[in-house]
């Protein structure tokens, strides 16, 4: 997930005392998802002080927020030529592009906001996101495999982040753009699109315990998979968890692809530490495929949600 | 000390012939390993610029892009739910490209099938199936002088073809038989083709059959394709289709495969070819002195030409010779190629002029000589 910067510096800001209340108003506002009277407000605010950076700066995310992304491009593009020495600018340009699977121009506005400030973190991590986009589509040209296929840009999650203070980090998904959303981790290619779940819900931590496993599974990636067995998971028959880890292993390794999706998940908590999933669940591999109902019984042990029972049909 | 060594090999690499794409991606694969990975990427999104459709190319570029987001597990690291033959087949011919550069044949070492080019025989093509390699060698006086090399596909199930549709590629002696120009095929061939004689006289002799064995190249989309995956033709990038067909003389032009090619000093292909030279020398001259008998000991006992085995070819042979007063055999022309696999075997081509108090004529000849008792013998022979 590439993360967009909501602020530009402190230092900024604090050189322009007479605009920072409007600018602050308008910036909650934002935050309250009160789009068009942010815009108003910080509209006035530039009317009068027309290259106030950290007016534009929000103006530029306002607009990135009500998807007027061509706008918002004008807006920080212009920013980066006037304020060259600022990261923030270039980073959320990148975030724009990116959004629109335009990586290798996110590429270089990132480069030049590292270039600016070579220990941006922000950028760097954005960066690292991006590297792997467009490595996943130099493998897709590789490999003659229709890039259409993979939903790159719709799966990119913007994250909201103050900065500046120890504001909570709070994640949007964009577009559409509910409230607040749990960037989930990008799924592997044809998993089909994992369930989103919001932050706040226990029930959606569970739904990322269960996509996960789904999606390690679908990587082929046995240890990881297996990891999210709980110690005093109950092996099916009488295996012991030795062999029937055994059994696992072999059957992840056997086919040369595996993709296991899951639909109409149904969470049910019992208690805060123990939760039953029902979905069904479609698996696909070069040797078989299959639909089916499953149970999944999930616990919270060290603070993840772990399978320890499962039950099919 | 590594980044002048490259330097140095580009340079010598220049002073031959400008940068084919895959001396590029060898020069991406040298900065990978001298740990400039900006250089690295910088190079192969040049080469992409250039050949938007060079698969490996990409399979690289990912590799270098991914490194800077995550540590590589695996060259080709790509995700494990995608086909990983495709990934394999890449990774084959990364191997094989590099390999091909940095173990260049020695000067010194000849491939040792190419004993004699006559003097109308301009090239000579041999391809080695384990280094999926052509090598294209120039006719200098009658002895093959390599001037240029190419990676190539070969069949999906690799060599020595004996069956229709067993998707392989046959090990032999061949020579093209065909131009067949790019506005006569299909966009599959590419650039163009070149049929080979498989399946020729030896194939046929030992019952192999299948057809339509061509030199040819790519479809439009791709740039090249893995070392295995053609129904047993020898596939080129086009460009590369393209430099190979100017060297072609239809008709003429050899195509020696192998499953990997035996290279020998020069001096010691010299021998065989004088020592074989000397054989056909005495062939000839046995043949004009009307001495039926020791003519005939050139011949081996296992001889066969069509439906002539070696007692009818004698007896035909005696009679023949018996009725002549004269005979006078001059031979020009003369080609010899060792055949790959088989043990002490050569295909020698000549123009044969055949004079007597009877019949004269002129015609194109191939014999196929084997090696008996460590004397060499005649075991097939008919018109080319």
């Amino acid at each position: 997930m590439l993360k967009i910067i909501t602020a530009c510096a402190a230092a900024l800001c604090l050189s322009l005392p007479a605009r920072a209340d409007d600018v602050q108003d308008a910036s909650k506002l934002l935050r309250e998802g009160q789009h068009q009277q942010a815009l108003e407000r910080v509209n006035k605010v530039l009317a009068k002080t027309p290259r106030d950076p950290q007016a534009r700066f929000l103006k530029g995310l306002i607009l990135t927020e009500q998807g007027k992304t061509k706008e918002a491009i004008q807006v920080f593009t212009q920013l980066t030529r006037d304020h060259p020495e600022l990261p923030e600018p270039y980073n959320n340009l990148a975030v724009i592009y990116a959004s629109q699977g335009q990586y290798d121009k996110a590429r270089i506005a990132l480069e030049q906001s590292i270039r600016t400030h070579p220990s941006y973190a922000t950028a760097y991590e954005n960066l690292g996101d991006v590297y792997a986009k467009l490595a996943s589509q130099a493998y897709n040209k590789a490999l003659q495999i229709d890039s259409s296929n993979t939903g790159a840009q719709n799966k990119l999650s913007l994250v909201r982040e103050l900065v500046g203070g120890p504001a909570p980090a709070a994640a949007v998904k964009e577009p559409p753009k509910p409230p607040v959303v749990v960037a989930e981790k990008k799924a592997p290619e044809k998993v089909e699109k994992p369930v989103p779940a919001p932050a706040a819900d226990p029930a959606a931590e569970v739904l990322k315990a269960v996509n996960a496993w789904a999606e390690a599974w679908s990587r082929k990636d046995a240890d990881a998979y297996l990891s999210h067995y709980a110690k005093d998971f109950d092996p099916p028959g009488k295996q012991s968890r030795t062999d029937w880890e055994k059994s696992r292993r072999s059957r992840i390794d056997a086919p040369k692809s595996i993709s296991v999706s899951i639909a109409s998940p149904k969470v049910t908590m019992a208690g805060s530490d123990s939760a039953r999933v029902t979905f069904r669940q479609t698996y696909r591999s070069d040797i078989f495929t299959g639909t089916s109902n499953k149970t999944l019984i999930l616990v919270r042990a060290d603070g993840r949600w772990q399978i320890r029972e499962e039950k099919g049909g | 000390m590594r980044r002048c060594a490259l330097a140095l090999l580009l340079a010598c690499a220049g002073l031959a012939h400008a940068a084919t794409p895959e001396d590029k991606l060898s020069g991406v694969f040298s900065a990978i390993e001298a740990n400039q990975i900006d250089d690295a990427l910088a190079r192969v999104e040049a080469l992409l610029r250039e050949h938007p459709n060079f698969r490996l190319a990409h399979l690289v570029r990912g590799d270098l892009l991914l490194a800077r987001s995550r540590p590589l597990e695996t060259f080709g690291n790509v995700v494990k739910t995608v086909p990983q033959d495709r990934v394999e087949g890449l990774r084959d011919e990364a191997l094989a490209r590099l390999r091909a550069l940095r173990q260049r044949p020695s000067d010194d070492l000849l491939p040792r099938y190419v004993l004699q080019l006559h003097p109308g025989q301009k090239h000579a093509f041999v391809v080695d199936s384990r280094r999926s390699r052509l090598y294209v060698y120039a006719n200098d006086e009658g002895r093959p002088r390599l001037i240029a090399d190419y990676y190539v596909t070969l069949g999906k199930n690799g060599v020595e073809k004996t069956r229709q549709g067993d998707q392989k590629t046959p090990v032999g002696v061949y020579h093209v038989t065909a131009n067949l120009p790019r506005s006569k095929l299909t966009d599959f061939y590419g650039a163009g083709a070149f049929p080979i004689n498989y399946p020729n006289e030896w194939d046929k002799r030992l019952g192999r059959n299948g057809y339509g064995i061509w030199l040819h190249g790519v479809p439009r989309e791709v740039y090249s394709r893995p070392p295995r995956a053609s129904d047993g033709c020898i596939v080129l990038a086009n460009p590369d289709l393209e430099s190979v067909g100017r060297y072609v003389q239809v008709g003429l032009t050899p195509v020696i495969i192998a499953d990997e090619v035996e290279w020998s000093p020069a001096a010691e292909v010299e021998a065989e070819r004088s020592s074989l030279a000397a054989a056909l020398e005495q062939w000839r001259a046995d043949w004009a002195s009307r001495d039926t008998g020791r003519y005939l000991e050139h011949y081996s006992k296992r001889f066969a030409s069509g439906r002539q085995d070696y007692a009818r070819w004698a007896a035909h042979k005696r009679k023949v010779n018996a009725a002549k007063r004269w005979i006078k055999v001059g031979l020009s022309g003369v080609a010899m190629f060792r055949y790959p696999r088989e043990r002490d075997f050569v295909v020698v081509a000549f123009e044969q002029d055949y004079r007597s108090d009877g019949l004269s004529n002129v015609m194109k000849k191939r014999q196929y000589w084997i090696k008996e008792d460590g004397r060499w013998k005649i075991l097939y022979e008919g018109a080319a």
